[in-house]
């Protein structure tokens, strides 16, 4: 009687209070309360959904009609907001600077973390599992803890306002991460058939390289996404690094712009923002069955 | 595996057994240690001296031992923000995990279309970067043309009209709250619906055959069954939550208040990156961090008892 594409245990109830005679009185009540439920939910998702709905919306109306009452459709859609973020220098001098932080950063940390990665699952050795356990605590140790001496570090070495200065830390901050997920990556291929090959006569790097290795590629590029989207979005030590407005990452731009806005021109405030959104959304969207599973294991949150 | 431990055997006699791991691991350590490992002695050390302005301009830093502890320790405002961060890491961890679990077991109830709508709308929510979702909040919070205060006044309450949320510390903690709440849900959703859904229904029919109501369902088999995972993204809320930086940093510099708004992670950034104490800085950030450490320790351990389980 319950509808087929209810849950497990909901169907379970459904089908007893349909053989017993007694519960049919409740089970007309169980359908208004399952309606209910379906209403409620709908409810959620508009609420949580409506601040991104709102940003688009804002972002395609004039100045003139942010000012007035709220207008909860954009009739007609203005881009001219967007116009202005895109003929912004300031926009894409922000954009370069995250692109290359960004690759820096990934790079160094997927490299790295691909080789600890492979030592800890594919050695036994002698403190392995306090090394994993040393992996995990990093990966807590928040940013603010720590970002008064690695900016007087990377004063000293003259890396303030430096894409390789602020790429450093990003990857140190990655790291940790990317070599717990790799590691239940690696962990997934069998060792079995790296000794397979080598009883065929390959070496035992030759095995990993031609055997796990084209296996990992969906981890890798599970773990370097998510390496990507933590720098990307990064907020806090890109305002210690990033001093100056020149050298000024995508969320930096997008907070200072805020600021020098806010008094008159919020559709252009909101058209950068959706603009420093979409690309992270499109990815997120496109592997976000990963990411949650390496979410899990602590990542890093704004 | 034995068979590849078998082959590390053999060659033990050419190298040692932890050469090859060393070796392959020296590249991450190299990144850790200097952009974390060297920082964190560094600070150490800092918090032990007397670093301030007149440091930055040559004059050697000079070992004072606990001096600047004893200042933080004895300074009121310390324990006014560690309090308060204490207070809005406990009620927005809270908050979160309440609507976290709520939705989730909302969400075994749906029918497969309306589960979709809630899961992509916590999806877009989780995904959206942080910058994006606080600016858009703060138009929505805006003193003239926002649309919080147009709907209160709409709504009955005038004294909301042209209402200022940022330029009070209480009201701009409200804000980030409901930011930090807002995107920390849809993670607590997805990771406790998955291990919902790993329940064994058999179990709970089982009770309902046994005669258990509804509510007994939930507490004596529901709870116990996620009770690890609800451990786990627990306390990761709590690390997370009393390290706040973000929202509370982006939404003072946006003309909000930094007085009373202060939490432990802008307070550091105000004493040693902005007034140029870092002494004294570097001492509250290492408080920070042995607080962080404590809570991680708990985290450790249960993700450990987890993947023992699992």
């Amino acid at each position: 009687m319950s509808a087929p594409t209810a849950a497990a245990p909901v169907a379970a109830v459904g089908r007893l209070s349909a053989t017993v005679p007694g519960r049919v009185v409740r089970s007309r009540a169980q359908r208004v309360r399952k309606v209910v439920l379906q209403v409620v939910a709908v409810l959620i998702a508009v609420l949580w959904v409506f601040p991104i709905y709102w940003m688009v919306n804002s972002s395609l109306q004039s100045s003139a009609e942010l000012s007035g009452d709220p207008h909860f459709w954009p009739s007609p859609a203005e881009l001219g907001n967007y116009g202005r973020i895109l003929s912004d220098p300031t926009f894409w001098s922000a954009l370069r600077v995250s692109a290359t932080v960004t690759v820096i950063a990934v790079a160094v940390a997927l490299f790295s973390a691909f080789f600890a990665a492979v030592a800890l699952t594919r050695f036994r050795f002698r403190g392995r599992t306090s090394m994993v356990i040393t992996v995990l605590v990093i990966q807590m140790i928040p940013a603010e803890a720590l970002f008064i001496s690695q900016y007087r570090m990377l004063d000293g070495w003259g890396l303030i306002n430096s894409v390789v200065g602020l790429g450093l830390l990003y990857a140190g901050h990655s790291v940790p991460i990317t070599i717990w997920m790799l590691k239940g990556f690696v962990d997934g291929v069998p060792a079995d058939l790296e000794e397979a090959a080598m009883i065929d006569g390959c070496s035992r790097p030759g095995a990993f390289l031609r055997i796990t290795l084209p296996l990992l590629a969906p981890g890798l590029v599970a773990s370097g996404i998510f390496a990507l989207l933590a720098s990307w979005n990064e907020y806090t030590l890109a305002l210690v690094v990033m001093k100056d407005n020149s050298s000024a990452t995508l969320p930096l731009w997008l907070a200072r712009f805020n600021v020098a806005n806010e008094a008159t021109d919020w559709g252009a405030i909101m058209a950068g923002s959706t603009l420093v959104a979409l690309p992270v959304v499109v990815v997120f969207l496109i592997v976000q069955g990963r990411m949650a599973k390496g979410l899990v294991a602590g990542a890093v949150k704004g | 595996m034995s068979a590849v431990s078998a082959t590390t055997g053999r060659r033990t006699g050419r190298r040692p057994q932890w050469l090859t791991p060393l070796l392959l691991g020296l590249p991450a350590l190299a990144v850790v240690l200097l952009s974390q490992g060297y920082p964190l002695v560094r600070q150490l050390v800092m918090s032990f001296q007397e670093f301030g302005l007149r440091q930055q301009f040559g004059q050697p830093p000079e070992f004072v031992g606990l001096k600047n502890y004893a200042a933080v320790f004895s300074d009121s405002v310390f324990w006014v923000v560690l309090a308060r961060s204490i207070v809005f890491c406990a009620v927005c961890a809270a908050l979160t995990m309440l609507l976290g679990v709520a939705f989730a077991v909302l969400m075994t109830r749906l029918v497969t279309a309306v589960r979709v709508v809630l899961q992509s709308a916590m999806l877009l929510a989780w995904a959206i970067p942080v910058l994006s979702s606080l600016t858009v909040w703060q138009w929505l919070f805006n003193t003239r043309n926002g649309l919080v205060n147009w709907v209160l006044v709409h709504a009955g309450l005038d004294q909301f009209d042209r209402y200022a949320w940022l330029l009070q510390g209480t009201t701009l903690l409200v804000i980030a709250g409901v930011i930090v709440v807002w995107m920390s849900v849809p993670l607590v959703v997805f990771m406790v619906y998955a291990s919902l859904t790993q329940l064994d229904p058999e179990v709970l029919e089982a009770a309902e055959l046994d005669g258990a109501s509804g509510i007994q369902r939930f507490r004596y088999v529901t709870v116990p069954g996620v009770a690890p995972v609800l451990m786990l993204v627990g306390l990761l809320q709590i690390i997370w939550d009393i390290r706040v930086f973000t929202q509370i940093s982006v939404l003072q510099d946006a003309g909000g208040v930094a007085e009373d708004s202060n939490l432990l992670g802008t307070y550091v950034y105000q004493i040693g990156l902005g007034q140029g104490n870092y002494g004294m800085g570097s001492a509250v950030a290492m408080v920070m961090l042995v607080i962080t450490l404590a809570l991680t320790a708990g985290y450790v351990r249960s993700l450990v008892r987890q993947g023992a389980t699992a």
